[in-house]
């Protein structure tokens, strides 16, 4: 597979990981908010070979574990609505709300499609007139502009009986938040890739500027990772805070105009809910007035309930990197990802999750 | 979060400016073939080129070299290794 | 037949049962034990002890690229018989139908019965079919219950595993459960991807014959994939198992799909696959053999038995780091992040 395999390789990634042993001379506590990062780190088996010196901090990189609970609650109630057929992205199957989950209330009777694209959620659509069909919007900038293409594709095809129900979220508002707390002491930033692609390189520029930190946009794939966090110990150890970006392959400095453009045209920032992190300024995307006809909960009249979080769960922590799973009293106790407490544990790419599948320690 | 993976593009429909028209590129990738949709890719690929594909949408078209340029950087790094440690490194 | 769907006539017991049974049934499936329409099917005496087992299947779509339901229903039960070192001996066949199936349909679904049968040399022997009311089934669910025959030197079992002992896979892994996958609607796509479905049980017959005693778990790794068999077979052996990642068989075409909808191969069902845990010092002579064989052509050698904490799977990575492979927990599912 090109463009893949050749990161993969054995001779590139041998010396990478014979050079991350040798990379760190001051210490790196460095934070990535990417889960699929998240899952690269864990799949590769990453964390076994970290030397000494250098830890890495899962921040708030999931969408769907960042999803309140209020939220997850309105998407059960949408689903269990007579007439509505909710299509979803897997990931969004087993996240519990306050009360369950879309899993549980498919058992009940709910019409819940699992669709890879939202444009197959525009096909079901068509295919089922007498359902009003909801795509559940949970994503970040990656993901946005495909939900607004979609809206506009059914616009232009007159599909009525489509609509979206906006949960998503920007990044580095949120991130810039974060760094503000005195608790977490990150000195690095394994920056998204994919996230990378859509706002640019450019856009962790700021994250030097006030924090000093040290930024390296990386791909995914093992030498990817290997080389993202080799620079970034030599950053650190130089002391010579920048944005690096490793993935020119897939992101500009600039990023995607065009995708930043149609997220323009159809969303506009909203306070949100983050869950773990309270209500977040301008961090979230809500559908403009000029596409109402498309926005779920004008469709539908749906009200978000105000839900607290689950007793005890320490999903805020985590998110924020201030706490790991182990350290959690529910962790793999009364929290399993049989039985999960909060989305951190139910998303695939959840941090604890990742911890449980991955990183259980004897 | 951002599972995104580089696909073929082996057709090409619609043009970048036309939203009236669908855009769509017919993909590939070691035999399974998808249909993307290419209505917030950066730059409109040709038939041949790679297409990093998100949600069943081209989210960026690769450059050749932008792609050399990455697996030149990475290269770079991996060879500047003192030759006692290479060999070591050996199975 | 004048109407071309099931009715709950079919079902009955009456005239429409009689003519379903001979019309479909025991035109493709005939063999002397089944033709009597006995009760029940009694077997002669056998030399050795009795396996029995049953599953049923109730997969969606019926028909898919490799294969159908009623192949899959054979192989199935064949192989859990297979699993435990047993020569399949016959099948029983249950059948729920949903009023409205198409009879055409069920009719394809027979013939591939009797022909997965037939090359298999295990027999139908007994049979059962009901209708349920509309909207109560899903067209058609099947069960099938094997006996087989298991010689007095034979034991082969989970809990057999020794430290030392090689972990064989006996081909490509995740082409069944990928392909299932992708014909959903919302995730399909274009592409050669088929169901492994195959019977294993001359193939284990085989390696049983030359290798009696080397041979300590055999094991299908269906729902749940290999991740999930090596685990229960750890448990059960209270051993570790380490697996290299690189030595794991993957269709290029199923690779492809798996990085697409963010799924792992390891995870994924096998049909026509079995998973054997053999002495480590005969592990190369027992590979060479399996490559022999039609079922056992990709064959390899995956990983290792090792003492340990028991029940741990762990995988080599490519980066030369290691990690734990948990069972899943459940269905496993496309994802985006």
């Amino acid at each position: 597979m090109k463009h893949l395999d050749e990161y993969r390789d054995k001779a590139l990634v041998k010396p990478l990981v014979a050079e991350l042993a040798r990379s760190v001379s001051k210490p790196v506590r460095l934070m990535e908010v990417c889960g699929t990062h998240t899952m690269a780190i864990f799949r590769n088996g990453v964390r076994s070979i970290l030397p000494e010196g250098m830890e890495i901090v899962s921040g708030p990189g999931c969408p769907v574990c960042v999803t309140s609970a209020s939220h997850m609650d309105a998407f059960i109630a949408m689903a269990e609505m007579a007439g509505v057929r909710v299509t979803i992205f897997g990931d969004l199957f087993r996240v519990p709300g306050s009360n369950g989950s879309l899993a549980q209330a498919s058992s009940r009777g709910a019409k819940i499609d699992i669709v890879y694209s939202p444009m197959d959620a525009l096909d079901i659509a068509r295919n089922n007139p007498e359902d009003m069909v909801v795509f559940l919007g949970v994503g970040f900038e990656t993901t946005t502009p495909a939900i607004g293409a979609t809206i506009l594709v059914a616009q232009r095809e007159h599909i009525d009986n489509f609509c979206v129900f906006s949960t998503h979220k920007v990044i580095p508002g949120p991130l810039e938040l974060l760094m503000q707390d005195p608790d977490l002491k990150i000195n690095a930033l394994l920056c998204p890739g994919h996230v990378s692609a859509i706002i640019g390189a450019g856009a962790y520029q700021p994250f030097v500027d006030k924090f000093g930190l040290s930024c390296v946009v990386a791909g995914f794939e093992p030498a990817d990772l290997l080389n993202g966090l080799i620079l970034l110990a030599r950053q650190v150890s130089e002391n010579n805070p920048r944005v690096e970006n490793l993935y020119p392959r897939v992101v500009s400095w600039e990023g995607n105009g065009r995708a930043i453009s149609m997220v323009d045209e159809i969303f506009e920032p909203v306070d949100m809910e983050w869950r773990g992190l309270g209500v977040l300024p301008l961090s979230g995307l809500a559908i403009k007035e000029k596409y109402a006809h498309f926005d779920a909960q004008k469709r539908l009249d749906i009200t978000i309930p105000e839900s607290g979080e689950a007793k005890g769960c320490l999903c805020g922590q985590i998110l924020k990197g201030i706490t790991i799973p182990p350290q959690c009293p529910l962790f793999d106790k009364r929290c399993t990802p049989a039985n999960p407490i909060g989305p951190c544990m139910v998303s695939s790419e959840g941090t604890c999750a990742a911890y449980h599948k991955y990183g259980r320690d004897d | 979060m951002c599972l995104a993976i580089p696909m073929k593009v082996e057709k090409v429909e619609g043009n970048p400016d036309d939203f009236t028209q669908n855009q769509i590129a017919t993909v590939n990738m070691n035999g399974i073939g998808k249909q993307v949709r290419l209505d917030v890719v950066d730059r409109w690929p040709e038939v041949g080129d790679y297409v990093i594909v998100h949600a069943g949408f081209a989210i960026h078209s690769l450059v050749e070299e932008e792609a050399k340029k990455n697996i030149e950087l990475i290269r770079e790094l991996a060879s500047h290794m003192p030759e006692e440690m290479l060999i070591a490194g050996d199975d | 037949m004048p109407d071309n769907t099931i009715l709950l006539d079919h079902g009955s017991g009456g005239i429409a049962s009689q003519e379903l049974i001979s019309k479909i049934f025991l035109k493709h499936l005939d063999n002397p034990v089944l033709r009597t329409l006995e009760d029940s099917a009694v077997i002669e005496r056998q030399d050795g002890r009795l396996a029995f087992t049953t599953d049923s299947y109730v997969v969606d779509p019926i028909f898919f690229p490799g294969g159908d339901i009623g192949k899959l229903a054979v192989h199935g039960t064949i192989n859990d018989l297979a699993m435990r070192g047993a020569k399949p001996l016959c099948l029983s066949l249950g059948i729920i139908l949903e009023e409205g199936m198409n009879i055409d349909d069920l009719e394809k679904i027979v013939i591939s019965i009797g022909q997965a049968s037939k090359e298999s040399g295990v027999p139908i022997v007994t049979g059962d079919t009901k209708v349920v009311p509309k909207g109560k089934g899903d067209k058609i669910f099947i069960n099938t219950s094997g006996i087989g025959v298991v010689p007095d030197h034979i034991s082969i079992s989970s809990k057999n595993g020794q430290p030392g002992d090689a972990v064989i896979l006996s081909g490509s892994m995740g082409d069944h459960g990928i392909t299932i996958m992708t014909r959903r609607a919302g995730i399909s796509m274009d592409g050669n991807l088929r169901s492994d479905t195959m019977s294993l049980h001359k193939m284990v017959s085989c390696l049983l014959a030359e290798f009696p005693e080397a041979v300590h778990t055999l094991r299908d790794p269906t729902r749940g994939g290999v991740a999930t068999s090596l685990n229960e077979i750890a448990a059960s052996s209270k051993l570790s198992i380490i697996i290299e990642e690189e030595r794991l068989p993957i269709h290029p075409e199923v690779r492809a799909a798996c990085e697409i909808l963010g799924l792992e191969a390891l995870f994924l069902a096998n049909e026509g696959k079995c998973l054997a845990i053999v002495d480590g010092k005969k592990a190369d002579d027992i590979l060479k053999l399996m490559r022999t064989t039609a079922e056992g052509q990709q064959a390899v050698i995956i990983g290792r038995l090792v003492d340990g904490k028991p029940g741990r799977v762990l995988i080599n990575t490519p980066v030369g780091g290691s990690r734990v492979v948990a069972p899943l927990h459940g269905e496993p599912l496309p994802r985006i992040c």
